[in-house]
């Protein structure tokens, strides 16, 4: 039997992999395998673009690489087990596929609230057909909205779904200000105002008790008794891995699939994570293994495993330095860098936290992330922080 | 190699810029320039540029 590599999830981080390997020099078989229907789409323009109607799928697919034009690809189907030592996995269908290779690539599925109540008229926005599904209620005249989380996926969908029309829309966080977790107070403070001004209403420092209503929500309720009437809930509280396939094989999956800092998963030659299920040490930082959601993770660590897979080592360890960004209403959040290692010091680098502004977080006296809120001339001028980033020697956490 | 970017699309995120020097540019303004008939020996940052473009604007003909 000829040599095979199979992906596991085919979405953006399988196709980069599959790509990845055939520059890596791989030219044996590679087969995908994805629950989602669809051909591998971008994600990012599901909580902007799609909701607001703007973006039909020819716009969201990714065109793959010539090189991988003869992949097999396994489509609505999904791996449900391995056995690893035995090169084995089985699919939804009780197929079984054997590999020389195998990438994990199943990423992440969006954590759920567990309170009482109805769950018509909840949503979650992480795949096409979830965020189809709520376009179809936000556009209904006079629709009331919760969103719950006041992170960059709550924080999108509320920012579109006024630019819809929708009257009423809040947002319910239990800590005090929006993206406070990632960004700390002085950003959360200052998107708190933009989003007010827009038209946008938090709930925060509030925990969710339950929904309302018998057959579809109709309101939320809080546990300092307030309820939010809502016709639409927006569950954007977290992800969860999907590792539960791995059991059972020795493997660290307590927060996605531990790897070392080449990619392999419980050591082992033949077996690699990529996208936002790897959790992975940054050798540019502290070196303590993190699962990293960013837009740019699949193609580094895919790019990073591939040559794990395919030559046995990449020529370094891999330390890919952060970046996201995020569109909400008319204005641009822009990171490069690990803002989170330096909330405690956090020092406006450039204008003003009530227009545009440039924001540098640091860990000990050394910037280690900037963040730009605004247009897009302060977004630029972030990137212009970006090689002194790049520049710094690996950073030990005291 | 031909490199064409959909500027109804692009957004300015720049990270073409990161990956592909030579050939994309942010100007002064923020806003992105770039060489449409960029060498061939370029070809390997070109496609990285175009991996990495978060709205997929970037295509290379031939």
């Amino acid at each position: 039997m000829s040599a095979r590599i199979v992906v596991a999830g085919a979405s953006m981080a399988g196709l980069r992999a599959a790509e990845q390997l055939r520059a890596a020099g791989w030219t044996g078989a590679i087969t995908l395998v994805g629950d989602e229907p669809h051909m591998p789409y971008n994600r990012p323009p599901l909580s902007k673009e799609v909701l607001a109607g703007r973006a039909p799928f020819e716009s969201l697919a990714f065109r793959p690489r010539a090189s991988v034009s003869d992949v097999e690809w396994r489509l609505g189907r999904k791996v449900v087990a391995a056995e690893l030592d035995g090169r084995t996995v089985r699919l939804d269908d009780g197929t079984e596929l054997t590999y020389d290779g195998l990438v994990v690539a199943t990423g992440m599925r969006p954590r759920r609230l567990n309170c009482p109540g109805p769950r018509a008229g909840r949503h979650t926005v992480r795949t096409l057909d979830d965020a189809r599904a709520l376009r179809e209620e936000l556009i209904r005249p006079g629709a009331r909205v919760v969103v719950i989380g006041a992170g960059f996926i709550g924080c999108e969908v509320a920012a579109t779904a006024v630019g819809l029309g929708v009257a009423e829309v809040t947002v319910v966080d239990p800590l005090p200000l929006p993206m406070a977790g990632p960004l700390g107070e002085l950003l959360g403070r200052a998107l708190r105002r933009r989003h007010e001004e827009r038209g946008v209403r938090f709930a925060l420092g509030a925990a969710v008790a339950a929904f309302t209503g018998e057959e579809r929500v109709t309101g939320v309720e809080l546990r300092d008794g307030r309820v939010l009437p809502a016709d639409v809930v927006v569950e954007s509280v977290g992800s969860v891995a999907n590792t539960e396939w791995l059991e059972g094989n020795g493997l660290d999956l307590s927060d996605g699939v531990l790897t070392d800092a080449w990619l392999r998963a419980g050591g082992r030659p033949d077996v690699v994570a990529v996208g936002d299920v790897a959790r992975f040490p940054n050798a540019r930082y502290d070196g303590v293994p993190r699962r990293v959601e960013h837009w740019c993770i699949p193609a580094d660590t895919a790019k990073h495993a591939a040559r794990t897979l395919v030559a046995g080592a990449a020529p370094a360890p891999f330390a890919p330095l952060p970046t996201f960004w995020s569109d909400q209403h008319d204005f641009r959040l822009q990171s490069f860098g690990a803002p989170v290692l330096g909330r405690q010091d956090v020092r406006v680098l450039d204008g003003d936290p009530e227009a545009d502004v440039l924001v540098g977080y640091h860990h000990d006296g050394r910037l280690v992330g900037v963040v730009a809120l605004g247009g897009q001339a302060v977004a630029a001028s972030a990137a212009r922080y970006r090689a002194e980033l790049l520049k710094q020697p690996a950073l030990t956490l005291s | 190699m031909k490199v064409v970017v959909d500027m109804n699309k692009c957004q300015d995120h720049g990270q073409c810029v990161f990956a592909a020097p030579d050939v994309f540019s942010l100007d002064d303004a923020g806003h992105l320039a770039y060489v449409s008939d960029p060498d061939d020996a370029l070809r390997e940052e070109v496609e990285e540029a175009a991996d990495v473009c978060p709205l997929q604007a970037i295509r290379i003909e031939v």
